[in-house]
């Protein structure tokens, strides 16, 4: 969101709420960070950034772009996933000028904490099922995605109710923007389902949600055939 | 280097360039219409095209939000100089930009494990 739509207070308590989010996630992601996800987490924050720039339409004149929340936490955790979220928002505010910057602690405690604490927490609701096959996976994919960005654009609600102009009704602006938020987080589905199940035909060993499940890397690098045995 | 090494960082090295091609070629294929949280914020108000630029005719919530601070920054709105044409270029360097910042910090934070130590 811009500047300007939520009152400096608000701004200002929110600002609290993202730094002190962002402390706890760096305090938690480093258990979930070795060599190997360290460099995976880092491609995912890029990723997310790239993707972010796709706007695609969901009615006419209206677009959507990914949040990116449960798509980093199914991939690389939601501690690490908050941070990678984070620091995309800080980036496009900063670098891009887009997002507002007193409005960067609201956006990162809708997009980087709720957006990621909700779609994780959905992804691992229904883990027994995305462990079970491709199909489960994808479907896991999609509906914490769709619950992500839904409940991040209820962030900014809260935060209007809060600090936004009393003026305008808070039933209309929840209403399109929970409504168009449906729309976007179908997309926000596709595009989570199709980048988790990409990354886990490649590697399943590199999706923090399968963890424990997957096939270990050794037996899939160097598969061990009997001489004579026909594959 | 063992051949699961090689595997990984062919892997990293993959992902890496989807990255690249997204922000660096697909960019060009967004959606330029307003997404779903200014559209909301939005209503109520006509946007009309003034030689100042962009105006809000009409009574909206999104009268109330200022310009960003940092709207003359030279990748503002990813193009580069205010021009579109490079939004590509913008692109890849906030791809890069994310991944020094983010990668940095969590190579930073890892747990060393007993294998990296030299």
């Amino acid at each position: 969101m811009s500047d300007g739509l939520i009152n400096a207070p608000v701004s200002l308590i929110f600002g609290g709420v993202a730094v002190v989010g962002m402390a706890v996630a760096m305090v938690g992601a480093r258990r979930d960070l070795d060599d190997r996800t360290a460099p995976m987490a880092g491609l995912v924050a890029a990723f997310v950034f790239a993707t972010q720039m796709l706007n695609f339409p969901i009615l006419p004149g209206v677009s959507g772009h990914l949040l990116g929340g449960a798509l980093a936490a199914i991939l690389v955790g939601p501690w690490v996933g908050a941070l990678c979220v984070g620091i995309v928002l800080a980036v496009q505010a900063l670098v891009f000028a887009d997002g507002g910057l007193t409005a960067l602690g609201a956006n990162i405690t809708n997009m980087a904490l709720i957006g990621v604490a909700a779609g994780f927490a959905t992804a691992l609701l229904l883990r027994p099922l995305a462990t079970r096959g491709r199909a489960g996976l994808l479907a896991v994919c999609f509906i914490a995605a769709f619950v992500n960005t839904v409940v991040a654009s209820a962030g900014f609600v809260l935060e209007f109710a809060l600090g936004g102009d009393a003026a305008f009704s808070l039933g209309a602006v929840a209403g399109s923007v929970l409504g168009l938020h449906c729309l976007i987080g179908i997309g926000e589905g596709i595009i989570t389902a199709l980048t988790v199940g990409a990354v886990a035909s490649a590697r399943p060993d590199l999706v923090h949600l399968l963890r424990g499940t997957a096939t270990p890397l050794e037996l899939r690098d160097s598969p061990v055939t009997p001489k004579g045995s026909t594959a | 280097m063992t051949a699961g090494n090689r595997g990984l960082r062919l892997f990293f090295a993959g992902f890496a360039v989807v990255a690249l091609v997204i922000a660096g070629a697909l960019s060009y294929f967004a959606d330029s219409d307003p997404d779903g949280l200014d559209t909301a914020t939005l209503e109520g108000c006509e946007v009309v095209e003034t030689d100042a630029g962009e105006e809000l005719v009409g009574d909206c919530v999104a009268r109330n939000a200022g310009d960003h601070h940092l709207s003359e920054s030279p990748l503002a709105d990813y193009a580069v100089g205010g021009d579109d044409r490079f939004t590509g270029v913008a692109g890849v360097l906030g791809v890069l930009a994310t991944l020094v910042v983010a990668g940095g910090l969590f190579w930073l934070l890892r747990r060393r494990s007993p294998s990296s130590r030299e």
